[in-house]
């Protein structure tokens, strides 16, 4: 159906010239084009879907009572108080050591040995993850266990500041897909000339065929055939080529940062897909040059 | 499918009842032909350069539909008929291209074989009669040539044996001794002479007068400027077997 099998001594009735034109060389690029494009959006909305996911319902007490005892009492009692809510997943205190590690990184003393970094006042943190992901009504009844446990505490909602970058990502992602689609529509366009180009070379030919009692199927089977395989060609040579590229960027990518890495892979859904857009694409243009192909031979008696 | 020659005993082969034919907005190139061709019969067209020769067996071998009037073949109405039946029409009729419309790519064994191929005819059984056609045209030692290394009169033989190897019950033939010298114009003419023996309708179109008088029985048409004359009244309308 997508490649008709057409009898070897009717598949002579077009001159064998194969990869002759620029068709499976400019589908081969707008192929490597669009799977570089989906891989892109796929990542990006793995990304910004993980980021939204982590932050949706998240928030940091900061805890900034001059003294240093009563902070970390607050902070254990908040923590502790927080755990048993039922609107509460989890809570835990984020350690100084792991504060001053990181804060290590920005002064360039990562050991947190530091003496001018131990000598920082630093805040007592707690991280709360909600049940579920609406916040509204969490919000108030923590705020008034922050004012109960810990008066003058700060609550910070990550979405608040990570909210802007999913945002962002996700528009990206969909800036990718409609490139997939207008490659798609392009892809489809490149077919479209092809069978027409291919029906005017061979004008004289179709119309003896016709002559002599041939079916419109047998002799778009013919042309459609023709296509498929030039097509396919330039299609498998676009997605290895997009392959190696993909592969050469994974690599890199994983080298970055563990943490991102992560959320930018492209899971098993993903490959699936990029596995069945060449596949949809060898049909597509099948289809795309039977549709034209029938078309142009219902204006020749 | 139908075959309407057996269907209806006596019937015309052919049928053209008050036909016109008009190319775009132009005045008509055919006017009122009316006229029946009996299965079996042997009929010359001629008429000056213009007169509508090619236009109206265009319409005998179904690349062109009538502007108005009926057109029947094999007892079917062709104006009516839906554009998917043609082809098993056409297979049961030859053409001769005055141009002879040989597929260049094509050896002369495959352009002659394509018409069975197209009917859906096996290899083993095309190989067969594609062969003896082949050396009955004289051409047995150049099968394998392409149209482009004959010469003119061999490519003419070639195009009528592709006509004739489906034996199909009409033979149409636009002025198919044009370009070829007078001995071999005979030697073509004998060879639709034969075929019109074995019970195919023949229809050729010619300026040739002398053609004309080499065939037996043959029926008349003459065309002059768009309108049937009938100079031996075989082509009357109603036929006498139906008035
Ligand atoms: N496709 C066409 N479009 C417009 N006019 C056409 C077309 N084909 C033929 N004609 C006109 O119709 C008339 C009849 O042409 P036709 O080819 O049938 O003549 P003919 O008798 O076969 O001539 P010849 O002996 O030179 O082959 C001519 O005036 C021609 O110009
Ligand atoms: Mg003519």
């Amino acid at each position: 159906m997508i490649i008709p099998r057409v009898p070897v001594q009717h598949r002579r009735l077009l001159p064998d010239r194969r990869l002759s034109g620029p068709t499976p060389w400019v589908i081969a690029i707008l192929m490597m084009l669009t799977l570089l494009a989906a891989a892109a959006g796929v990542g990006l909305a793995r990304s910004a879907n993980a980021i939204g996911a982590a932050i949706a319902g998240r928030v940091t007490v900061q805890i900034v009572t001059a003294n240093p005892v009563t902070r970390a009492e607050q902070a254990a009692a908040l923590r502790r108080a927080a755990a048993a809510q039922p609107f509460v997943l989890s809570a835990r205190s984020v350690e100084p050591e792991e504060l001053q590690a990181t804060l290590g990184q920005w002064f360039g003393a990562a050991e947190g040995d530091d003496p001018v970094l131990k000598s920082l006042p630093l805040p007592a943190l707690v991280d709360i993850d909600f049940v579920g992901e609406d916040r509204t009504d969490p919000m108030r009844q923590l705020e008034a266990l922050v004012a109960r446990e810990a008066p003058g505490a700060r609550i910070i909602p990550h979405a608040e500041w990570l909210g802007p970058v999913a945002r962002l990502i996700r528009s990206l992602a969909w800036i990718a897909g409609g490139m997939v689609v207008l490659m798609t529509l392009a892809s489809a366009a490149v077919v479209i000339m092809t069978a027409r180009a291919a029906l005017a070379t061979h004008f004289p030919t179709i119309e003896m065929l016709h002559m002599i009692g041939a079916t419109d199927r047998q002799i778009t089977r013919l042309f459609q055939r023709r296509i498929a395989i030039d097509t396919a060609y330039g299609i498998a040579l676009g997605t290895v080529v997009a392959a190696a590229i993909l592969l050469l960027i994974g690599l890199q990518w994983s080298g970055v940062t563990a943490g991102l890495a992560a959320t930018a892979s492209l899971g098993p859904a993903g490959w699936a897909l990029l596995l069945a857009l060449p596949l949809l694409a060898i049909a597509l243009a099948a289809l795309t040059a039977r549709q034209t192909l029938l078309a142009a031979l219902k204006k020749i008696l | 499918m139908t075959d309407a020659s057996s269907a209806r005993p006596g019937g015309a082969m052919v049928e053209f009842d008050g036909v016109g034919l008009r190319y775009g907005p132009d005045a008509e190139v055919l006017s009122d032909i009316s006229f029946n061709l009996q299965p079996g019969s042997f009929y010359f067209l001629t008429g000056a350069s213009g007169a509508g020769k090619t236009s109206l067996l265009k319409m005998l071998y179904l690349a062109q539909r009538p502007s108005r009037g009926i057109v029947r073949l094999f007892g079917e109405d062709l104006v009516a008929m839906p554009r998917h039946r043609l082809p098993g029409f056409r297979r049961r009729i030859g053409v001769v291209f005055q141009d002879f419309r040989l597929i260049p790519h094509l050896s002369a064994r495959d352009n002659i074989a394509l018409p069975l191929r197209i009917a859906g005819v096996s290899e083993e059984d095309l190989s067969g009669p594609v062969g003896e056609m082949l050396s009955w045209i004289g051409l047995g030692d150049r099968a394998d040539a392409r149209p482009a290394t004959l010469s003119g009169g061999e490519q003419q033989r070639v195009a009528i044996a592709r006509a004739v190897i489906a034996r199909p019950q009409l033979l149409v033939a636009d002025e198919p001794t044009g370009n070829v010298d007078p001995e071999m114009a005979m030697r073509l003419l004998g060879l639709f002479e034969a075929l019109n023996r074995l019970g195919t309708t023949v229809v050729v179109a010619t300026h040739d007068i002398h053609l004309i008088s080499r065939i037996e029985n043959a029926q008349m048409m003459r065309l002059e400027k768009g309108r049937l004359s009938d100079p031996t009244g075989a082509l009357r309308y109603p036929p006498a077997n139906r008035a």
